[in-house]
């Protein structure tokens, strides 16, 4: 940890000291600053600084069109950008009023899965870093590749892939996606049981994250969590159970939930949430060689593009095509908000649309944003190792909490 | 409905409603917004998911304050939105939902809106002596700086915002 | 041991060259990692691309330990007086890697909140677009930048080196003198520097 201490306060407070966590500092979860009040080891108050990676995307969103807002969402949690991808098509489509193909809303969960997994895989990679375990984070990392050649494979991008569009998908998988996808279904249990054998009966690691953390379920709530966080406090929510989206109501999958919340639970409910969404993965290909080839993306050329060989054949294409360039898709007016379940928790868009090409107001709830302001209370009175361990178990990612 | 049971405890307190694409809403005036907060945090609605606002430069109250809530019980979602004029302070929601905390700070750094009864009501994305709140509509995208915009062509200009330019 | 000639184990080269030689090829990094141009340097140092071979496997987050700053990622107008710091803070020799378009050039962010590009702040060595910029496309920008240090003299300090320093000076002065915060001076440098028509204010 690379703390710059300064001179000892000159409060008449005995020991106490203040310290700088970041804003660079080696805890890899993209830029923050803490402010750590410390007597001896002990803190006192820590007072989290945010905004160093508020790069201005909403109101950057006010100026651009719906489908130009989608790389922006991929930035956002960089670590699962897909899931950001599916959150906001989904918001946008509510709006409209319209579903994608059955073809797409399969690829969509399995797109979805995939960067949950990628996602749960940094998160427990970087913890361990953190707290000093290496070679967890080289076993996970190589399994993130592989996840990051089915994404190249889909959409050309191995992190950014901005791979939906507003009515459905940009593409359909190649063919060469099954086989590799099958291999990594068979891969990454090992790794994840690699993974365990590496940390769950751990002693240096139940040391460093039992007790430490901790949150009831109802000082959760308050604070505003969601996602694995608030599973592991032992509030069973999930928006994939209880408000399903895109059929996933129709898979067969298990919600962890743990007890305590502190981070050993939350790096359990992590662990194995992994391992459903392998489960998903499952279906979702088992379901696609069902319903076969199709569509991928709506066929109404007022919102999707038109395919290129209509573009180049028929009159009526291509108008179609450049009024959607031009002009952008016609948008009733109104708000709404749509909501997915993230890796992280609830991912929020709130759109506000008075008809024209671009959104009146563009806001994204990010979950890991109510999780971090808890930061307080979460190491208040426990050493400073203590917040290295919570600040990797509350996985912040800067992206999302800043935008 | 939630919404049919707010205006059948506390008449007069809402100014409008509707529902959108399975979103329900509630216009709610100011100085009742508190009575409704209660009343719906007894509902079950005890998730405050977000706080945020939306600048609308020519209504007067120019600000809609825009809260959701999601009841765990039921997985309803309510949203109320409070319509609030320039610099008219809103009460903070701080002391029944500790989500508030960030939330309200950042709407008070990104609009300017003020809470009172905040316990620190900094600016928390932007640097202390920013000049100005971003989100504005008359905030230029670009901050004042004349790189920023250089040779970019008309889709970031404001007129491309409407749909027959 | 055999016997072992002084043209066996002697070999005469300039000072320059093997100082180069000795720093391309031990580059230790400051991931000064802020956005998703991390995450494609963590796979960079994962097994698969494995920038160790490099030299560069010796992570170093402190500035006072490392030679290379690779800036990882979106500098906004808010951590751009902490970036200058961190560079102030490195001790010479040092370089600069601009990874990503964020960092080079703002990248998609064209907002009020984002800087556009590091080089209006700190002198920068080698710039590796992308977004992110897959792993081997940093090891190439890394492989660029020991190519450019071959190509050094070890007389004297930089100039680029000197100007960040007397800029770095006047910014201070100037924080001293008007009372903002470190934020605002450098936004404030930048702007006045934009509408001057210069691009960096060091």
């Amino acid at each position: 940890m690379a703390t710059t201490p300064a001179p000892a306060s000159t409060r008449p407070d005995g020991d106490r000291m203040i310290v700088n966590m970041g804003p660079s500092h080696p805890v890899t979860h993209g830029t923050l600053h803490i402010v750590l009040e410390l007597e001896g080891e002990f803190i006192v108050k820590a007072t989290p600084n945010i905004g160093y990676l508020h790069r201005g995307v909403e109101k950057l969103g006010e100026n651009l069109s719906y489908q130009q807002f989608i790389p922006l969402t991929d930035r956002l949690n960089y670590c699962s950008s897909l899931m950001n991808n599916v959150g906001y098509t989904l918001a946008v489509e509510k709006l409209l009023g319209i579903q994608d193909p059955p073809r797409s809303q399969v690829l969509r969960v399995l797109c979805s899965e995939l960067a949950r997994i990628g996602d749960h895989l940094v998160c427990i990679g970087i913890n361990a870093v953190d707290i000093g375990a290496f070679t967890a984070f080289l076993y996970l990392f190589k399994e993130r590749e592989t996840i990051y050649d089915l994404f190249e494979m889909m959409a050309g991008q191995r992190l950014h892939s901005s791979f939906t569009r507003i009515g459905g998908l940009f593409r359909d998988i190649p063919a060469e996606f099954e086989p590799l996808c099958e291999q990594f279904l068979e891969s990454c249990p090992r790794t994840v049981d690699e993974m365990e054998s590496l940390l769950t009966h751990n002693p240096i690691w139940a040391d460093r994250t039992k007790g430490v953390g901790a949150i009831t379920p109802e000082n959760a709530i308050s604070w505003g969590y969601t996602g694995p966080c608030l599973r592991a406090a032992g509030v069973p929510q999930d928006l994939r159970k209880a408000q399903p989206y895109l059929g996933y109501e129709s898979y067969e999958f298990d919600i962890p939930v743990a007890t305590t919340g502190d981070i050993y639970d939350r790096y359990l409910v992590r662990t194995e949430e992994m391992r459903q969404s392998l489960r998903i993965v499952r279906q979702c290909l088992d379901r696609l060689r069902q319903i076969g080839p199709g569509p991928v993306i709506i066929e109404d050329y007022k919102i999707a593009l038109p395919p290129k060989e209509k573009v180049y054949t028929r009159m009526e294409s291509l108008i179609h095509h450049f009024k959607l360039i031009m002009h952008g898709m016609e948008m009733p007016v109104g708000e709404v908000y749509g909501a997915t379940e993230a890796a992280n928790g609830e991912l929020g868009f709130y759109i506000v649309s008075h008809g024209a090409k671009s959104p009146y107001r563009i806001h994204v709830r990010p979950p890991c944003y109510p999780i971090f302001n808890s930061f307080d209370e979460q190491v208040r009175g426990r050493i400073i190792a203590d917040a290295v361990a919570v600040l990797g178990g509350m996985n912040v990612i800067a992206g999302e909490l800043d935008r | 409905m939630v919404t049919e049971r707010i205006d059948a405890q506390l008449p007069g307190a809402v100014l409008d409603r509707h529902a959108f694409r399975g979103d329900e809403t509630v216009v709610v005036a100011g100085e009742r917004f508190l009575e409704v907060v209660d009343f719906i945090f007894g509902e079950g609605f005890q998730l405050l998911v977000d706080v945020t606002a939306v600048d609308l430069e020519t209504r007067d109250p120019r600000f809609d304050v825009v809260y959701h809530f999601l009841n765990l019980a039921s997985q309803a979602r309510l949203r109320i939105k409070l319509p609030v004029a320039e610099a008219a302070p809103v009460p903070s929601l701080v002391s029944r939902f500790k989500s508030a905390d960030w939330a309200e700070r950042e709407v008070f750094d990104l609009f300017g809106i003020p809470f009172e009864g905040h316990p620190n009501l900094k600016r928390l994305l932007m640097w202390e002596d920013f000049p100005g709140h971003p989100l504005r509509k008359d905030f230029p995208l670009d901050g004042g700086d004349p790189f920023c915009s250089q040779d970019i062509g008309a889709s970031y200009a404001p007129e491309a915002r409407t749909l027959n330019p | 041991m055999g016997n072992l000639t002084l043209d066996d184990s002697v070999m005469t080269t300039r000072l320059d060259s093997v100082v180069n030689w000795a720093r391309k090829n031990s580059l230790w990094p400051l991931p000064f990692g802020t956005a998703c141009c991390a995450i494609e340097f963590m796979s960079m140092m994962a097994s698969r691309y494995d920038f160790s071979r490099f030299g560069a496997e010796a992570l170093r987050f402190s500035p006072r330990q490392s030679d290379m700053l690779l800036v990882l990622g979106t500098i906004t107008n808010k951590q751009a007086p902490v970036l200058r710091q961190i560079y102030a803070q490195m001790a010479e020799p040092k370089w600069v890697v601009a990874v990503g378009v964020c960092a080079s050039s703002g990248g998609m962010y064209r907002t009020y909140a984002t800087l556009q590009g590091i080089d209006r702040v700190v002198p920068v060595d080698v710039y590796v677009p992308g977004c992110p910029p897959r792993p081997e496309t940093m090891i190439y920008g890394v492989m660029e930048l020991q190519k450019k240090i071959t190509r050094e003299t070890l007389m004297g300090r930089k100039e680029h080196i000197e100007r960040f320093y007397q800029s770095l000076a006047r910014q201070e002065e100037r924080q001293r003198a008007q009372g903002l915060s470190s934020h605002q001076v450098v936004r404030d440098m930048v702007l006045e520097a934009g509408a001057a028509g210069a691009q960096q204010i060091w």
